[in-house]
Protein backbone atom coordinates (compact mmCIF):
# COMPACT_ATOMS: atom_id res chain seq x y z
CA UNK A 1 0.00 0.00 0.00
CA UNK A 2 2.18 2.83 -1.50
CA UNK A 3 -0.35 5.84 0.85
CA UNK A 4 0.62 3.77 4.16
CA UNK A 5 2.16 5.64 6.79
CA UNK A 6 3.52 3.43 9.64
CA UNK A 7 4.90 4.93 12.49
CA UNK A 8 6.55 3.20 15.85
CA UNK A 9 6.60 4.87 19.15
CA UNK A 10 9.00 3.93 22.14
CA UNK A 11 8.36 4.88 25.76
CA UNK A 12 8.38 3.88 29.20
CA UNK A 13 5.36 2.58 31.19
CA UNK A 14 3.43 5.39 32.19
CA UNK A 15 4.44 8.16 29.75
CA UNK A 16 1.87 7.95 27.75
CA UNK A 17 3.19 6.83 24.66
CA UNK A 18 0.15 4.37 23.96
CA UNK A 19 -2.32 7.12 24.40
CA UNK A 20 -0.50 9.46 22.20
CA UNK A 21 -0.39 6.69 19.61
CA UNK A 22 -4.05 6.32 20.09
CA UNK A 23 -4.57 10.55 19.63
CA UNK A 24 -2.53 10.24 16.73
CA UNK A 25 -4.94 7.82 15.28
CA UNK A 26 -8.29 9.68 16.08
CA UNK A 27 -6.51 12.75 14.29
CA UNK A 28 -6.28 10.88 11.58
CA UNK A 29 -9.46 9.54 11.66
CA UNK A 30 -10.88 12.06 11.81
CA UNK A 31 -9.60 14.05 8.49
CA UNK A 32 -10.68 10.63 7.09
CA UNK A 33 -7.89 8.23 6.81
CA UNK A 34 -7.99 4.51 7.58
CA UNK A 35 -6.12 3.88 11.23
CA UNK A 36 -4.82 1.61 13.63
CA UNK A 37 -3.38 2.39 16.64
CA UNK A 38 -2.04 -0.50 18.81
CA UNK A 39 0.37 -0.83 22.01
CA UNK A 40 2.41 -4.29 21.98
CA UNK A 41 1.09 -5.61 25.40
CA UNK A 42 3.73 -7.24 28.18
CA UNK A 43 4.23 -7.26 31.69
CA UNK A 44 3.65 -3.54 31.91
CA UNK A 45 4.85 -2.05 35.01
CA UNK A 46 5.54 1.82 35.11
CA UNK A 47 9.15 2.45 33.77
CA UNK A 48 9.26 -0.26 31.60
CA UNK A 49 10.09 0.29 27.96
CA UNK A 50 7.03 -0.02 25.77
CA UNK A 51 6.54 0.22 22.00
CA UNK A 52 3.32 1.41 20.28
CA UNK A 53 2.21 1.63 16.93
CA UNK A 54 0.08 3.28 13.87
CA UNK A 55 -0.58 2.91 10.74
CA UNK A 56 -2.51 5.49 8.74
CA UNK A 57 -3.54 5.25 5.05
CA UNK A 58 -6.46 5.91 2.41
CA UNK A 59 -7.54 2.01 2.16
CA UNK A 60 -7.84 -0.38 4.61
CA UNK A 61 -4.84 -1.64 6.30
CA UNK A 62 -5.45 -5.49 7.36
CA UNK A 63 -2.09 -6.35 8.38
CA UNK A 64 -2.11 -7.26 12.15
CA UNK A 65 1.72 -8.00 12.72
CA UNK A 66 3.83 -4.94 14.59
CA UNK A 67 5.69 -2.88 12.75
CA UNK A 68 9.31 -3.97 11.63
CA UNK A 69 10.12 -1.16 9.09
CA UNK A 70 8.69 2.35 10.20
CA UNK A 71 8.54 5.35 8.30
CA UNK A 72 8.33 7.17 11.48
CA UNK A 73 10.06 6.67 15.45
CA UNK A 74 9.11 8.41 18.19
CA UNK A 75 11.10 7.99 21.43
CA UNK A 76 9.54 9.34 24.42
CA UNK A 77 12.20 8.60 26.46
CA UNK A 78 15.96 9.64 25.51
CA UNK A 79 16.99 7.33 27.77
CA UNK A 80 15.66 4.36 25.73
CA UNK A 81 18.25 5.21 23.07
CA UNK A 82 20.98 3.93 24.58
CA UNK A 83 18.48 0.96 25.89
CA UNK A 84 16.32 -0.23 23.16
CA UNK A 85 16.85 -1.03 19.47
CA UNK A 86 15.18 2.48 18.57
CA UNK A 87 16.57 2.65 14.65
CA UNK A 88 16.19 -0.80 13.74
CA UNK A 89 14.45 -1.14 10.43
CA UNK A 90 13.32 2.19 10.29
CA UNK A 91 13.56 3.57 7.04
CA UNK A 92 16.48 6.14 5.42
CA UNK A 93 13.86 8.20 3.68
CA UNK A 94 11.62 8.64 7.11
CA UNK A 95 12.62 10.33 10.34
CA UNK A 96 13.11 9.99 14.14
CA UNK A 97 11.73 12.25 16.56
CA UNK A 98 13.07 12.39 19.92
CA UNK A 99 12.31 14.09 23.22
CA UNK A 100 15.52 15.85 24.37
CA UNK A 101 16.83 18.98 25.34
CA UNK A 102 19.77 17.98 23.48
CA UNK A 103 20.16 18.94 19.70
CA UNK A 104 19.76 16.27 17.17
CA UNK A 105 23.84 16.58 16.20
CA UNK A 106 24.41 15.85 19.93
CA UNK A 107 21.99 12.45 19.65
CA UNK A 108 23.49 11.28 16.44
CA UNK A 109 26.30 9.40 17.81
CA UNK A 110 23.50 7.40 19.60
CA UNK A 111 21.75 6.00 16.86
CA UNK A 112 23.56 3.42 15.47
CA UNK A 113 24.64 4.97 12.04
CA UNK A 114 20.90 5.79 11.19
CA UNK A 115 21.34 7.57 8.12
CA UNK A 116 17.89 9.59 7.71
CA UNK A 117 16.55 13.06 9.28
CA UNK A 118 17.00 13.52 13.43
CA UNK A 119 14.85 15.59 14.88
CA UNK A 120 14.40 16.70 18.62
CA UNK A 121 12.05 18.16 20.94
CA UNK A 122 11.88 19.06 24.65
CA UNK A 123 8.54 17.56 25.47
CA UNK A 124 9.45 17.56 29.36
CA UNK A 125 10.22 20.77 29.29
CA UNK A 126 7.50 21.86 27.60
CA UNK A 127 5.01 19.66 29.29
CA UNK A 128 6.46 20.95 32.78
CA UNK A 129 5.94 24.68 31.45
CA UNK A 130 2.63 24.42 30.52
CA UNK A 131 1.13 21.33 31.80
CA UNK A 132 2.55 21.64 35.63
CA UNK A 133 4.66 18.33 34.94
CA UNK A 134 6.88 16.79 33.02
CA UNK A 135 5.77 13.04 33.40
CA UNK A 136 2.96 14.12 30.43
CA UNK A 137 4.93 14.41 27.07
CA UNK A 138 3.07 12.63 25.45
CA UNK A 139 1.26 16.29 23.54
CA UNK A 140 3.90 18.09 22.40
CA UNK A 141 5.32 14.79 21.38
CA UNK A 142 2.02 14.38 18.94
CA UNK A 143 2.67 18.05 18.12
CA UNK A 144 6.18 17.24 16.93
CA UNK A 145 5.50 13.70 15.08
CA UNK A 146 2.29 15.72 13.04
CA UNK A 147 4.77 18.47 12.15
CA UNK A 148 7.67 16.23 11.16
CA UNK A 149 5.47 13.61 9.25
CA UNK A 150 3.04 16.12 7.59
CA UNK A 151 0.52 13.43 7.54
CA UNK A 152 -2.40 16.00 8.94
CA UNK A 153 -2.75 19.54 7.90
CA UNK A 154 -1.29 21.41 10.49
CA UNK A 155 -4.81 23.83 10.73
CA UNK A 156 -7.13 21.08 10.59
CA UNK A 157 -4.29 19.15 13.36
CA UNK A 158 -5.04 21.39 15.27
CA UNK A 159 -8.76 22.45 15.45
CA UNK A 160 -9.46 18.57 15.40
CA UNK A 161 -7.04 18.93 18.95
CA UNK A 162 -9.04 21.39 20.08
CA UNK A 163 -12.29 19.98 19.93
CA UNK A 164 -11.26 16.66 21.37
CA UNK A 165 -9.84 18.04 24.19
CA UNK A 166 -12.62 20.26 25.01
CA UNK A 167 -13.96 16.84 24.70
CA UNK A 168 -12.00 14.60 27.04
CA UNK A 169 -11.59 17.36 28.88
CA UNK A 170 -15.07 18.52 29.73
CA UNK A 171 -14.90 18.58 33.84
CA UNK A 172 -11.75 20.05 33.56
CA UNK A 173 -11.52 23.32 31.62
CA UNK A 174 -8.10 25.14 32.71
CA UNK A 175 -6.29 21.62 31.17
CA UNK A 176 -7.91 22.42 27.87
CA UNK A 177 -5.44 25.67 27.49
CA UNK A 178 -2.15 24.01 28.62
CA UNK A 179 -2.33 20.99 26.35
CA UNK A 180 -3.05 23.06 23.31
CA UNK A 181 -0.17 25.36 24.51
CA UNK A 182 2.08 22.92 24.70
CA UNK A 183 0.56 21.26 21.00
CA UNK A 184 1.25 24.40 19.62
CA UNK A 185 4.80 24.95 20.98
CA UNK A 186 5.87 21.45 19.79
CA UNK A 187 5.03 21.86 16.73
CA UNK A 188 7.36 25.26 16.69
CA UNK A 189 10.17 24.33 18.87
CA UNK A 190 10.85 20.48 16.87
CA UNK A 191 14.55 21.13 15.62
CA UNK A 192 15.35 19.03 12.41
CA UNK A 193 19.39 18.00 11.57
CA UNK B 1 -24.78 4.08 5.17
CA UNK B 2 -24.21 3.61 8.89
CA UNK B 3 -22.30 5.40 11.51
CA UNK B 4 -18.52 6.11 10.64
CA UNK B 5 -16.43 5.04 14.08
CA UNK B 6 -13.10 4.01 15.17
CA UNK B 7 -13.35 2.04 18.27
CA UNK B 8 -10.90 -1.07 19.45
CA UNK B 9 -12.25 -4.83 19.42
CA UNK B 10 -13.43 -4.67 22.46
CA UNK B 11 -15.13 -1.38 22.81
CA UNK B 12 -16.92 -2.91 19.06
CA UNK B 13 -17.89 -5.95 21.44
CA UNK B 14 -19.34 -3.51 24.12
CA UNK B 15 -21.08 -1.23 21.61
CA UNK B 16 -22.87 -4.36 20.24
CA UNK B 17 -23.73 -5.48 23.42
CA UNK B 18 -24.93 -2.25 24.84
CA UNK B 19 -27.67 -1.99 21.16
CA UNK B 20 -28.92 -5.75 21.61
CA UNK B 21 -29.53 -4.66 25.28
CA UNK B 22 -29.19 -8.27 26.76
CA UNK B 23 -32.17 -8.79 30.00
CA UNK B 24 -28.95 -10.41 31.88
CA UNK B 25 -25.20 -10.39 31.41
CA UNK B 26 -23.54 -12.31 34.63
CA UNK B 27 -19.53 -11.59 33.90
CA UNK B 28 -16.29 -11.91 35.70
CA UNK B 29 -13.42 -9.81 33.97
CA UNK B 30 -10.20 -11.38 33.33
CA UNK B 31 -7.42 -10.14 30.53
CA UNK B 32 -8.06 -9.64 27.88
CA UNK B 33 -11.84 -9.37 27.63
CA UNK B 34 -11.63 -6.92 30.81
CA UNK B 35 -12.39 -3.83 28.99
CA UNK B 36 -15.65 -5.37 27.55
CA UNK B 37 -17.44 -5.42 31.44
CA UNK B 38 -15.73 -2.55 32.37
CA UNK B 39 -17.55 -0.55 29.38
CA UNK B 40 -20.78 -2.73 29.65
CA UNK B 41 -21.26 -2.46 32.93
CA UNK B 42 -20.21 1.56 32.85
CA UNK B 43 -23.78 1.49 30.40
CA UNK B 44 -25.49 -0.64 33.25
CA UNK B 45 -24.39 2.49 35.76
CA UNK B 46 -25.36 5.55 33.49
CA UNK B 47 -29.23 3.50 32.56
CA UNK B 48 -27.96 3.29 28.78
CA UNK B 49 -29.46 -0.47 29.05
CA UNK B 50 -31.83 -2.33 31.44
CA UNK B 51 -29.86 -5.38 31.27
CA UNK B 52 -29.27 -6.77 35.12
CA UNK B 53 -25.43 -7.01 35.40
CA UNK B 54 -25.02 -9.87 38.15
CA UNK B 55 -21.24 -9.03 39.14
CA UNK B 56 -20.10 -12.55 40.36
CA UNK B 57 -17.39 -14.11 41.84
CA UNK B 58 -15.58 -16.15 39.34
CA UNK B 59 -16.25 -17.80 35.48
CA UNK B 60 -17.95 -20.91 36.64
CA UNK B 61 -20.28 -18.39 38.65
CA UNK B 62 -20.99 -16.51 35.38
CA UNK B 63 -21.77 -19.17 33.33
CA UNK B 64 -23.82 -20.94 35.89
CA UNK B 65 -25.99 -17.52 36.42
CA UNK B 66 -26.17 -17.34 32.58
CA UNK B 67 -27.52 -21.06 32.62
CA UNK B 68 -30.59 -20.11 35.16
CA UNK B 69 -30.86 -16.63 34.04
CA UNK B 70 -31.47 -18.37 30.19
CA UNK B 71 -33.64 -20.99 31.85
CA UNK B 72 -35.50 -18.55 33.05
CA UNK B 73 -36.14 -16.88 29.88
CA UNK B 74 -33.56 -13.93 30.09
CA UNK B 75 -31.70 -13.11 26.55
CA UNK B 76 -28.89 -13.63 28.20
CA UNK B 77 -24.96 -12.86 27.28
CA UNK B 78 -21.52 -13.12 29.10
CA UNK B 79 -17.51 -12.78 28.01
CA UNK B 80 -14.67 -14.01 28.65
CA UNK B 81 -10.75 -14.90 28.05
CA UNK B 82 -8.35 -18.13 28.42
CA UNK B 83 -8.46 -19.57 32.16
CA UNK B 84 -11.94 -17.60 32.74
CA UNK B 85 -13.22 -20.07 29.88
CA UNK B 86 -11.55 -23.11 31.17
CA UNK B 87 -13.05 -22.25 33.93
CA UNK B 88 -16.80 -22.56 32.43
CA UNK B 89 -16.19 -25.58 31.23
CA UNK B 90 -18.26 -27.74 32.83
CA UNK B 91 -20.52 -25.36 32.50
CA UNK B 92 -20.20 -24.99 28.77
CA UNK B 93 -21.54 -28.37 28.09
CA UNK B 94 -24.39 -27.69 30.69
CA UNK B 95 -25.79 -24.86 28.50
CA UNK B 96 -25.59 -26.33 25.33
CA UNK B 97 -26.84 -29.56 26.60
CA UNK B 98 -29.53 -27.36 28.23
CA UNK B 99 -30.11 -26.07 25.01
CA UNK B 100 -30.07 -22.48 26.11
CA UNK B 101 -29.15 -19.84 23.23
CA UNK B 102 -26.67 -17.95 25.53
CA UNK B 103 -24.12 -15.28 23.61
CA UNK B 104 -20.30 -15.38 24.80
CA UNK B 105 -17.71 -12.77 23.23
CA UNK B 106 -14.41 -14.79 24.06
CA UNK B 107 -11.35 -12.86 23.44
CA UNK B 108 -8.69 -15.64 22.47
CA UNK B 109 -6.07 -15.87 24.96
CA UNK B 110 -3.46 -18.21 25.29
CA UNK B 111 -3.97 -21.46 28.11
CA UNK B 112 -1.59 -21.43 31.04
CA UNK B 113 1.41 -22.97 32.10
CA UNK B 114 3.09 -21.38 31.59
CA UNK B 115 0.84 -18.66 32.36
CA UNK B 116 0.63 -16.10 29.50
CA UNK B 117 -1.86 -13.15 28.86
CA UNK B 118 -1.73 -13.06 25.01
CA UNK B 119 -3.33 -13.93 22.14
CA UNK B 120 -3.77 -17.80 20.86
CA UNK B 121 -6.80 -19.98 20.41
CA UNK B 122 -6.18 -22.70 22.79
CA UNK B 123 -8.98 -21.33 25.11
CA UNK B 124 -12.04 -21.65 22.77
CA UNK B 125 -10.60 -24.45 20.59
CA UNK B 126 -10.43 -26.35 23.49
CA UNK B 127 -13.94 -25.97 23.74
CA UNK B 128 -14.65 -26.80 20.11
CA UNK B 129 -16.03 -30.10 21.47
CA UNK B 130 -18.75 -28.69 23.68
CA UNK B 131 -21.84 -27.87 21.26
CA UNK B 132 -21.61 -24.46 20.96
CA UNK B 133 -21.38 -22.76 17.81
CA UNK B 134 -18.53 -20.72 17.18
CA UNK B 135 -17.92 -17.97 15.11
CA UNK B 136 -14.61 -16.25 14.58
CA UNK B 137 -13.79 -12.19 13.76
CA UNK B 138 -10.44 -11.17 11.56
CA UNK B 139 -11.03 -7.59 12.67
CA UNK B 140 -13.20 -5.45 15.13
CA UNK B 141 -15.50 -4.96 12.16
CA UNK B 142 -16.42 -9.07 12.47
CA UNK B 143 -16.78 -9.11 15.57
CA UNK B 144 -19.29 -6.53 15.91
CA UNK B 145 -21.19 -8.10 12.97
CA UNK B 146 -20.67 -11.41 14.07
CA UNK B 147 -21.63 -10.44 17.66
CA UNK B 148 -25.30 -8.71 16.40
CA UNK B 149 -25.75 -11.91 14.16
CA UNK B 150 -25.21 -14.48 16.97
CA UNK B 151 -28.29 -13.99 18.98
CA UNK B 152 -30.54 -14.77 16.05
CA UNK B 153 -28.81 -18.01 15.35
CA UNK B 154 -28.46 -19.07 19.15
CA UNK B 155 -32.09 -18.31 19.40
CA UNK B 156 -33.89 -19.87 16.10
CA UNK B 157 -36.23 -21.87 17.10
CA UNK B 158 -34.44 -25.23 15.51
CA UNK B 159 -31.27 -24.23 16.97
CA UNK B 160 -31.22 -23.43 20.34
CA UNK B 161 -27.65 -23.70 20.79
CA UNK B 162 -25.12 -21.24 22.70
CA UNK B 163 -22.95 -19.29 20.34
CA UNK B 164 -19.17 -18.00 20.83
CA UNK B 165 -18.14 -14.93 19.04
CA UNK B 166 -14.17 -15.07 19.51
CA UNK B 167 -11.65 -12.35 18.33
CA UNK B 168 -8.19 -11.88 19.04
CA UNK B 169 -7.03 -11.07 22.31
CA UNK B 170 -5.09 -7.11 22.42
CA UNK B 171 -4.17 -7.96 18.54
CA UNK B 172 -7.49 -6.74 17.51
CA UNK B 173 -8.94 -6.38 21.23
CA UNK B 174 -7.09 -3.69 21.90
CA UNK B 175 -6.36 -1.99 18.46
CA UNK B 176 -8.21 0.80 18.01
CA UNK B 177 -9.58 1.05 13.86
CA UNK B 178 -11.95 1.94 11.74
CA UNK B 179 -15.15 0.85 12.21
CA UNK B 180 -19.00 0.70 10.45
CA UNK B 181 -21.65 1.00 12.86
CA UNK B 182 -25.48 0.06 12.73
CA UNK B 183 -27.72 2.73 14.09
CA UNK B 184 -28.94 1.73 17.45
CA UNK B 185 -32.80 1.03 16.08
CA UNK B 186 -31.09 -0.90 13.22
CA UNK B 187 -29.92 -3.34 15.62
CA UNK B 188 -32.86 -3.58 17.95
CA UNK B 189 -35.02 -4.34 14.60
CA UNK B 190 -32.87 -6.89 13.58
CA UNK B 191 -32.12 -8.61 16.98
CA UNK B 192 -35.60 -8.82 17.66
CA UNK B 193 -37.62 -9.29 20.82
CA UNK B 194 -37.02 -12.33 22.22
CA UNK B 195 -39.78 -15.07 22.44
CA UNK B 196 -38.13 -18.35 24.46
CA UNK B 197 -40.20 -21.18 23.58
CA UNK B 198 -39.59 -22.68 27.07
CA UNK B 199 -38.59 -20.93 30.20
CA UNK B 200 -39.02 -21.19 34.29
CA UNK B 201 -40.95 -18.21 34.46
CA UNK B 202 -43.47 -19.18 31.57
CA UNK B 203 -46.22 -20.12 33.87
CA UNK B 204 -46.58 -23.44 32.29
CA UNK B 205 -44.49 -25.94 34.48
CA UNK B 206 -41.17 -26.85 32.93
CA UNK B 207 -38.17 -28.40 34.48
CA UNK B 208 -34.27 -27.71 33.09
CA UNK B 209 -31.40 -29.66 34.12
CA UNK B 210 -33.01 -33.04 35.45
CA UNK B 211 -31.06 -36.45 35.77
CA UNK B 212 -30.98 -37.52 32.14
CA UNK B 213 -32.03 -41.13 32.21
CA UNK B 214 -30.37 -43.87 29.94
CA UNK B 215 -33.49 -44.17 27.92
CA UNK B 216 -33.37 -40.42 27.03
CA UNK B 217 -29.85 -39.02 27.46
CA UNK B 218 -28.71 -40.47 23.82
CA UNK B 219 -31.74 -38.94 22.08
CA UNK B 220 -30.97 -35.89 23.74
CA UNK B 221 -27.59 -35.96 22.71
CA UNK B 222 -28.45 -37.04 19.13
CA UNK B 223 -30.69 -33.92 18.82
CA UNK B 224 -27.91 -31.96 20.07
CA UNK B 225 -25.56 -33.01 17.23
CA UNK B 226 -28.69 -32.56 14.63
CA UNK B 227 -28.77 -29.03 15.64
CA UNK B 228 -25.49 -28.27 15.03
CA UNK B 229 -26.01 -29.74 11.54
CA UNK B 230 -29.21 -27.74 11.06
CA UNK B 231 -27.39 -24.87 11.94
CA UNK B 232 -25.30 -24.14 8.93
CA UNK B 233 -28.93 -23.09 6.96
CA UNK B 234 -29.77 -21.26 9.78
CA UNK B 235 -26.25 -19.39 9.86
CA UNK B 236 -25.56 -18.30 6.14
CA UNK B 237 -29.55 -17.13 6.56
CA UNK B 238 -29.13 -14.41 9.30
CA UNK B 239 -25.67 -13.74 7.39
CA UNK B 240 -27.83 -12.88 4.25
CA UNK B 241 -30.69 -10.65 6.02
CA UNK B 242 -27.49 -8.94 7.84
CA UNK B 243 -25.72 -8.50 4.21
CA UNK B 244 -29.45 -7.01 2.97
CA UNK B 245 -29.37 -4.49 5.58
CA UNK B 246 -25.07 -3.63 6.11
CA UNK B 247 -24.02 -4.69 2.26
CA UNK B 248 -21.59 -6.61 4.44
CA UNK B 249 -21.56 -10.14 3.19
CA UNK B 250 -20.63 -12.98 5.06
CA UNK B 251 -20.44 -16.55 4.33
CA UNK B 252 -19.10 -19.49 6.10
CA UNK B 253 -15.54 -18.73 5.36
CA UNK B 254 -14.50 -15.88 2.94
CA UNK B 255 -12.28 -16.84 -0.01
CA UNK B 256 -9.69 -14.52 -1.12
CA UNK B 257 -8.09 -14.44 -4.73
CA UNK B 258 -8.99 -18.25 -4.56
CA UNK B 259 -10.12 -18.46 -8.22
CA UNK B 260 -7.38 -19.74 -9.93
CA UNK B 261 -4.85 -20.14 -6.78
CA UNK B 262 -2.99 -23.15 -7.06
CA UNK B 263 -1.55 -22.58 -3.45
CA UNK B 264 -3.55 -21.68 -0.07
CA UNK B 265 -3.42 -21.00 3.15
CA UNK B 266 -6.82 -21.36 5.61
CA UNK B 267 -6.54 -19.45 8.32
CA UNK B 268 -8.95 -17.87 10.67
CA UNK B 269 -9.06 -14.43 13.25
CA UNK B 270 -6.49 -11.68 12.93
CA UNK B 271 -4.06 -13.42 11.29
CA UNK B 272 -6.40 -14.07 8.30
CA UNK B 273 -5.47 -10.01 7.64
CA UNK B 274 -1.87 -10.32 7.29
CA UNK B 275 -1.82 -13.42 5.20
CA UNK B 276 -4.23 -11.57 2.18
CA UNK B 277 -1.08 -8.86 2.71
CA UNK B 278 1.41 -11.82 2.03
CA UNK B 279 -0.78 -13.17 -0.99
CA UNK B 280 -1.43 -9.63 -2.44
CA UNK B 281 2.53 -9.23 -2.69
CA UNK B 282 3.13 -12.40 -4.04
CA UNK B 283 -0.27 -12.50 -6.47
CA UNK B 284 1.61 -8.88 -7.74
CA UNK B 285 4.76 -10.80 -8.87
CA UNK B 286 2.31 -13.58 -10.45
CA UNK B 287 2.37 -16.48 -8.08
CA UNK B 288 -1.47 -18.27 -7.58
CA UNK B 289 -1.94 -17.81 -4.42
CA UNK B 290 -4.80 -17.47 -2.41
CA UNK B 291 -6.09 -17.46 1.56
CA UNK B 292 -9.09 -19.24 2.67
CA UNK B 293 -10.53 -17.51 6.28
CA UNK B 294 -12.74 -19.71 8.19
CA UNK B 295 -15.64 -17.55 10.37
CA UNK B 296 -17.94 -20.20 11.22
CA UNK B 297 -15.22 -23.23 12.60
CA UNK B 298 -18.20 -25.05 14.73
CA UNK B 299 -20.75 -26.20 12.88
CA UNK B 300 -17.81 -27.32 10.44
CA UNK B 301 -18.70 -26.28 6.74
CA UNK B 302 -17.14 -30.05 5.84
CA UNK B 303 -18.49 -30.40 2.38
CA UNK B 304 -18.03 -26.17 1.26
CA UNK B 305 -14.11 -26.72 2.26
CA UNK B 306 -13.91 -29.49 0.83
CA UNK B 307 -14.89 -27.93 -2.57
CA UNK B 308 -13.18 -24.46 -1.86
CA UNK B 309 -9.80 -26.70 -1.77
CA UNK B 310 -10.25 -29.37 -4.68
CA UNK B 311 -8.80 -27.03 -6.97
CA UNK B 312 -5.67 -26.37 -5.47
CA UNK B 313 -2.41 -28.34 -5.25
CA UNK B 314 -1.47 -27.59 -2.08
CA UNK B 315 -2.80 -25.99 1.53
CA UNK B 316 -1.51 -24.84 4.46
CA UNK B 317 -3.64 -25.43 7.49
CA UNK B 318 -2.58 -22.89 9.98
CA UNK B 319 -3.58 -23.47 13.81
CA UNK B 320 -3.18 -20.71 16.41
CA UNK B 321 -3.36 -23.53 18.86
CA UNK B 322 -1.15 -27.22 19.47
CA UNK B 323 -3.67 -29.60 20.67
CA UNK B 324 -0.52 -31.92 22.00
CA UNK B 325 -2.06 -34.84 19.85
CA UNK B 326 0.96 -35.15 17.44
CA UNK B 327 -1.15 -35.03 14.78
CA UNK B 328 -1.18 -31.26 14.14
CA UNK B 329 -4.24 -29.23 15.59
CA UNK B 330 -8.00 -28.55 15.39
CA UNK B 331 -8.43 -26.87 11.92
CA UNK B 332 -6.03 -28.96 10.54
CA UNK B 333 -7.81 -32.11 11.65
CA UNK B 334 -11.10 -30.92 10.40
CA UNK B 335 -9.94 -29.58 6.99
CA UNK B 336 -7.95 -32.90 6.17
CA UNK B 337 -10.88 -34.82 7.64
CA UNK B 338 -13.11 -32.63 5.30
CA UNK B 339 -11.09 -33.71 2.11
CA UNK B 340 -10.69 -37.71 2.71
CA UNK B 341 -11.31 -39.71 -0.29
CA UNK B 342 -11.24 -36.66 -2.63
CA UNK B 343 -9.71 -37.72 -5.86
CA UNK B 344 -6.65 -35.42 -7.16
CA UNK B 345 -7.04 -33.76 -4.06
CA UNK B 346 -4.28 -31.11 -2.46
CA UNK B 347 -1.50 -32.11 -0.66
CA UNK B 348 -2.16 -30.51 3.07
CA UNK B 349 -0.08 -29.59 5.45
CA UNK B 350 -0.28 -28.02 9.14
CA UNK B 351 1.86 -25.63 10.97
CA UNK B 352 1.12 -24.23 14.35
CA UNK B 353 1.73 -20.34 14.86
CA UNK B 354 1.53 -17.17 17.14
CA UNK B 355 1.04 -19.40 20.14
CA UNK B 356 0.92 -16.92 23.30
CA UNK B 357 1.02 -13.91 21.60
CA UNK B 358 4.36 -14.44 19.19
CA UNK B 359 4.00 -11.82 16.58
CA UNK B 360 2.36 -13.24 13.37
CA UNK B 361 4.22 -11.45 10.22
CA UNK B 362 4.03 -10.96 7.12
CA UNK B 363 7.14 -13.22 6.37
CA UNK B 364 5.90 -16.16 7.72
CA UNK B 365 3.21 -16.48 5.50
CA UNK B 366 5.66 -15.64 2.35
CA UNK B 367 7.27 -18.45 4.51
CA UNK B 368 4.52 -20.87 4.03
CA UNK B 369 3.56 -20.14 0.56
CA UNK B 370 7.18 -20.79 -0.36
CA UNK B 371 6.78 -24.26 0.84
CA UNK B 372 3.86 -25.13 -0.58
CA UNK B 373 5.55 -24.29 -3.42
CA UNK B 374 8.51 -26.45 -2.48
CA UNK B 375 5.86 -29.34 -2.13
CA UNK B 376 4.47 -28.70 -5.93
CA UNK B 377 7.47 -28.77 -7.40
CA UNK B 378 9.19 -31.78 -5.68
CA UNK B 379 6.17 -33.65 -5.63
CA UNK B 380 6.61 -34.53 -1.76
CA UNK B 381 4.53 -33.40 0.95
CA UNK B 382 7.58 -34.00 3.53
CA UNK B 383 6.89 -33.12 6.95
CA UNK B 384 3.18 -32.93 7.96
CA UNK B 385 2.97 -31.20 11.51
CA UNK B 386 5.06 -27.93 11.29
CA UNK B 387 5.76 -24.77 13.45
CA UNK B 388 6.48 -21.62 11.99
CA UNK B 389 8.24 -19.04 13.91
CA UNK B 390 9.04 -20.56 16.74
CA UNK B 391 13.20 -20.50 17.56
CA UNK B 392 15.27 -23.03 17.13
CA UNK B 393 13.05 -25.12 14.44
Amino acid sequence: MSNMVEIRWHGRGGQGAKTASLLLADAAFNMGKYVQGFPEYGPERMGAPITAFNRISDERSTVHSNIYEPDYVVVVDATLLTAVDTTGGLKKEGAIIINSNKSPEELVPLLDGYEGRVYTINASNIAEEELGNRNFPNTPMLGAVVKVSGIIPEEVFVKDMEESFHHKFSTKPHVIDGNMKALKRAMKEVKGL
Amino acid sequence: MGIRERLSGNEAVATAMRQINPDVVAAYPITPSTEVVHYFSQYVADGKVDTEFVAVESEHSAMSACIGASAAGGRTATVTSACGLALMWELLYVASGARLPITLAVVNRALSGPININNDHSDSMGARDSGWIQLYSENNQEAYDNYIMSNRIAEHKDILLPVMVCQDGFITSHAIENIELLEDDKVKKFVGPYNPGFSLISGKPTSVGPYDTVPFYFEHQYQRARAMVDSKKVILDVFKEFGQLTGRNYGLFEEYRMEDAERAIIVLNSSAGTAKFACDTLRAKGEKVGVLKLRVFRPFPMEEIAKAVSHLKAVAVMDKCDSFSAIGGPVFGDVRNSCYGMSNGPQIINYIYGLGGRDVRVEDFTFVYENLDEIIKTGKTGEIYRHVGVRGV
